[in-house]
C-alpha cells in the first residue's frame, strides 16, 4: 500500500528522529489556546490573581537575603544584595517552574491525552510558553528594583542585557528538555515524581542563585561549571547587575549541554508518546 | 465514491496481563536480578502463577483487516472486551498498534467520551475553541462554525458560562454539537447516544445520517443498542475475541452478533429424556428430544417460521395426535398464547421424528420460553395428553427492521393480531 494515498498512517513505531516537528507547528493555534488555559485557570477564583506571580519569588529573595546575605554573607561583593537575589531567584524560577510542570506532562494529562490525539509535545511546549507569562511579570518587578538602585547609582547594567531573550530560550530549552526526560520515565517509573521536588531544589545549591559563584574552590570549577545553569545565572547578572564578566567558552558549553539533553529529551519523549496509554 | 477513509492492515494490539512492571523502577530491577540469579520473581503474586501468568501476552486486536469508504456508516458491535473500544483508540491515536498498519485519509473527530478535552474553568465558547483546535482547526475555521455549533447545543444562553457550572445534560449536549459540527472527515462515536433527553437524541442521529449521506462524512459508531445500529449504519461488523468475525449487512450482522453473544443462552437441541414427568405423562408416549432445525441458536426474526423437529418413542398407535406449543414470556409466565399443529399419526415404534413449523409473525420482539405436550382430540373436541416433558426452552425473537412503532409490551401484551382496518365516515 502506498503510503501517500493516505493523509495519516499509524504503524507501530516510530523513528527516534521523527520528531514531527512540522505537525506541531500546524497545531500552534492549540498551543495558543493550551498557554491561555493555563494561565487562566491557575488563577481563577483566586482574589489577588497574577499578583501571586509575583509574592514567590518576592519571599524568597527576602528570605535569601536575610539568611544567604546577612546571616551568612554569600552575597557578591560591589551590588546591593537584595538585587543580587532577586535577578538569580527570577532566572531560577523560571526555570524550575517549567522544568516540574514539564515534568508532568503524561501523568498529568492522563485523561486527555488518553480520548484525543494531538501532538503530545504541544503540551509541555504551552507550558514552557505559559510560565513566560509569569516570568515577564517577575521580570517587569525585577526591573522595577533595578532601575531604583540603577538611580541611586548602585548598579550598571551592561549591553549583555540584549542577550535576554537567548537567555530564556536556553531556559525553556533545557527545562523542556530535563522535563520531558523525567515526565517519560515517570509514565512507568512514578520514583521519579518523587525525585523531581528535591531535585530541583538540590540543583539549584547546585547553581549561583543563593550565594556567589566566587566562594566554590577553583579546584571543582571545572566540574561545577559543567552545570548548563551556572552560565545562564551568571550572564544573567552579568547583564543587569554588571557583575563579573562575560564567560563565553562556558557559556557555550552550556548551550551543547542544553541542545544534548533537548535532543534527548524528544527522542525518549517521541518512543513513549505513541504507547504510554498502556503503561501510564 | 470508492474512496477509502480508512484502511486497517494486518493490526494486532498486544497487552500483557497483569501488571506492568513492578510499578516502580526499584520493582523492575528487584524482578530483573531475581531473573539474573534464576530465583522467583518477588514482585509476581503468589498464586496467580497456576491460572494467569503475570507478563502472559493477550491480544487485544488479533489481525485486524478491514476497510471503510468515504461516506459509509458503518456500525462495530460485539460483547464486553471484544476488542471495540481498542479499535476505535487506535483509530484517534491515543495508543499505537503492534503489528500492521492503519491509514486514514482526513481527520478524525472522536468522541469516545463525551466532553473530551473539555476544561472546566473555561466558558462553553472557549471549549468549541479548544476542541477545535484539538483536532488542528484554525481559529478561522471554527468562528465559522461558531453560530451552527451554538445554535444545535441548545444552550446559548450558558455559552459564555463556565462548563464546571453546566448539567450533564447541558455538556453532554455542547460536546456532541461540537462534533458533529467540526470540520473532520471521520466521526467516531462510542455510545454517545446512551445520554441527552430523547428529543436531542433523535437530533444527533438525525444529524449523523446528515453527516454520513448528504456530507459525505464517515462515520463509525459503536454501540449496544441495536436500534441505533440499524438506523444509522449501513454496514456493521461483529467483533469477536479481537478478530472481525462478520462484515457487511447491518441486520445479519446483529443476527451474527447476538448469536454469538447468547449461544449458550438459547441453545437450539434439548435432551429431555431425562426430565422428569408427572402423572402418566411418557408412559405410553415418551419425548426423547427437541431441536430447533437450520439454526445455529434459538433466536428468530420476527416473520420468520420455526422449524422443529421432535423425537419420540411410542408403545401405542395414535392416529389424530397433535402437539400443542404454548409460548410465555420469559419474565413472569403471565402472557402465553398456543398454537395447535394439525393431526397427525403416531406408529408403534422408536426414534419416530415430528417435523413442526411455527409462525411467529404476531410475536413482539422478546425472550420466550416454549413448552410443549403431545395430546390426542376425541370427537367431542376434549383433549388427551399423553406426554408433557416439563421442557423449557428458550428463544429470543427480534424485529427484523424498524417497525412501524414502538410496540408498548407492558400494555399492549406480546401477540400482535394481524392488523385491522379502519375507516373514516364523515
Amino acid at each position: 500500500m502506498s503510503d501517500k494515498q493516505f493523509t495519516t498512517v499509524i504503524v507501530p513505531k516510530s523513528k527516534w528522529f521523527d520528531f514531527h516537528l512540522k505537525e506541531v507547528w500546524k497545531y500552534r493555534d492549540l498551543i495558543l489556546l493550551f498557554v491561555k488555559r493555563n494561565f487562566v485557570s491557575q488563577y481563577k477564583q483566586t482574589i489577588l490573581g497574577p499578583i501571586w506571580a509575583l509574592i514567590q519569588p518576592l519571599l524568597t529573595t527576602v528570605v535569601f537575603t536575610v539568611v544567604f546575605g546577612r546571616l551568612a554573607g554569600l552575597a557578591a561583593e560591589g551590588v546591593p544584595s537584595f538585587l543580587f537575589f532577586m535577578s538569580g531567584n527570577v532566572a531560577w524560577h523560571y526555570f524550575s517552574s517549567c522544568l516540574t510542570s514539564t515534568a508532568n506532562t503524561f501523568t498529568g494529562n492522563a485523561g486527555i491525552f488518553g480520548k484525543v490525539y494531538f501532538p503530545r509535545l504541544v503540551s509541555p511546549i504551552s507550558t514552557v510558553l505559559t510560565n513566560l507569562i509569569s516570568f515577564a511579570i517577575q521580570f517587569v518587578m525585577f526591573l522595577v528594583f533595578l532601575a531604583i538602585y540603577w538611580a541611586k547609582g548602585a548598579v550598571q547594567p551592561t549591553l549583555y542585557a540584549l542577550m535576554l531573550p537567548v537567555l530564556l530560550l536556553q531556559m525553556a530549552m533545557l527545562s523542556l528538555g530535563v522535563g520531558i526526560i523525567i515526565s517519560s520515565l515517570t509514565t512507568k517509573y512514578r520514583d521519579l515524581k518523587m525525585l523531581i521536588g528535591f531535585g530541583v531544589q538540590l540543583w539549584m545549591y547546585g547553581t549561583p542563585v543563593a550565594y556567589d559563584i566566587g566562594i566554590v574552590p577553583q579546584k571543582f570549577m571545572s566540574v561545577y561549571m559543567l552545570n548548563p545553569m551556572t552560565p545562564i545565572i551568571n550572564t544573567f547578572r552579568t547583564a543587569f547587575l554588571g557583575l563579573g564578566s562575560f564567560d563565553l567558552p562556558h557559556y557555550l558549553i552550556s548551550w551543547g549541554v542544553t541542545i544534548v539533553i533537548l535532543f534527548l529529551g524528544l527522542m525518549l519523549f517521541n518512543r513513549v508518546e505513541k504507547t504510554f496509554m498502556d503503561t501510564v | 465514491m470508492d474512496e477509502l477513509a480508512i484502511k486497517i492492515e494486518h493490526v494486532s494490539k498486544q497487552y500483557r496481563l497483569g501488571a506492568i512492571g513492578g510499578g516502580s523502577l526499584r520493582g523492575d530491577l528487584q524482578s530483573w536480578w531475581a531473573r539474573v540469579r534464576g530465583k522467583e520473581d518477588p514482585n509476581s503474586k503468589v498464586g496467580t502463577r497456576t491460572d494467569i501468568k503475570i507478563g502472559e501476552r493477550f491480544l487485544a486486536l488479533d489481525d485486524i483487516n478491514l476497510e471503510v469508504k468515504k461516506g459509509e456508516a458503518l456500525g462495530i458491535i460485539g460483547h464486553n472486551g471484544a476488542g471495540k473500544s481498542t479499535l476505535l483508540k487506535l483509530l484517534c491515536r491515543v495508543t499505537a498498534p503492534t503489528t500492521g498498519m492503519i491509514g486514514i485519509n482526513g481527520r478524525i473527530a472522536s468522541m469516545l467520551e463525551v466532553g473530551t478535552g473539555f476544561h472546566p474553568e473555561l466558558t462553553g465558547r472557549e471549549n468549541i475553541y479548544m476542541n477545535g483546535a484539538i483536532l488542528g482547526m484554525t481559529r478561522k475555521e471554527i468562528d465559522a462554525k461558531m453560530e451552527d455549533i451554538i445554535e444545535f447545543s441548545e444552550v446559548r444562553q450558558f455559552i459564555d458560562t463556565p462548563v464546571k457550572r453546566y448539567s450533564s445534560g447541558m455538556y453532554v449536549k455542547l460536546a456532541f454539537s461540537v462534533a458533529a459540527h467540526l470540520d473532520s472527515e471521520i466521526m467516531i462515536m462510542d455510545e454517545v447516544l446512551a445520554v441527552g433527553d430523547m428529543a436531542f437524541q433523535k437530533k444527533c442521529l438525525d444529524k449523523m445520517r446528515e453527516a454520513a449521506n448528504k456530507e459525505g462524512r464517515t462515520v463509525l459508531y459503536v454501540s449496544h443498542n441495536m436500534n441505533t445500529i440499524r438506523q444509522l449504519c449501513d454496514r456493521c461488523i461483529v467483533l469477536d475475541h479481537g478478530k472481525v468475525i462478520y462484515d457487511g449487512d447491518v441486520d445479519a450482522a446483529i443476527a451474527k452478533y447476538l448469536g454469538e453473544h447468547q449461544e449458550t443462552a438459547f441453545p437450539v437441541a434439548y435432551d429431555l429424556s431425562q426430565n422428569k414427568r408427572n402423572h402418566h405423562f411418557g408412559k405410553q408416549i415418551f419425548v426423547k428430544s427437541f431441536r430447533f432445525l437450520e439454526a445455529e441458536a434459538a433466536r428468530f426474526m420476527i416473520g420468520q417460521t420455526i422449524n422443529i423437529e421432535i423425537s419420540l418413542d411410542s408403545k401405542i398407535e395414535v392416529d389424530d395426535a397433535r402437539i400443542v406449543m404454548r409460548i410465555k414470556d420469559k419474565g413472569n409466565y403471565v402472557r402465553y398464547a398456543s398454537s395447535l399443529s394439525n393431526c397427525f399419526s403416531i406408529s408403534r415404534s422408536e426414534g419416530q421424528k415430528i417435523r413442526l413449523r411455527l409462525d411467529t409473525t404476531q410475536l413482539i420482539e422478546d425472550e420466550y420460553c416454549f413448552s410443549f405436550e403431545v395430546i390426542s382430540t376425541d370427537s367431542i373436541g376434549n383433549y388427551h395428553s399423553y406426554d408433557n416433558p416439563m421442557a423449557t426452552i428458550f428463544v429470543f425473537m427480534y424485529e427484523c427492521d424498524d417497525s412501524d412503532i414502538n410496540w408498548a409490551k407492558q400494555y399492549w401484551g406480546n401477540i400482535r393480531l394481524p392488523d385491522m382496518s379502519a375507516v373514516t365516515i364523515r
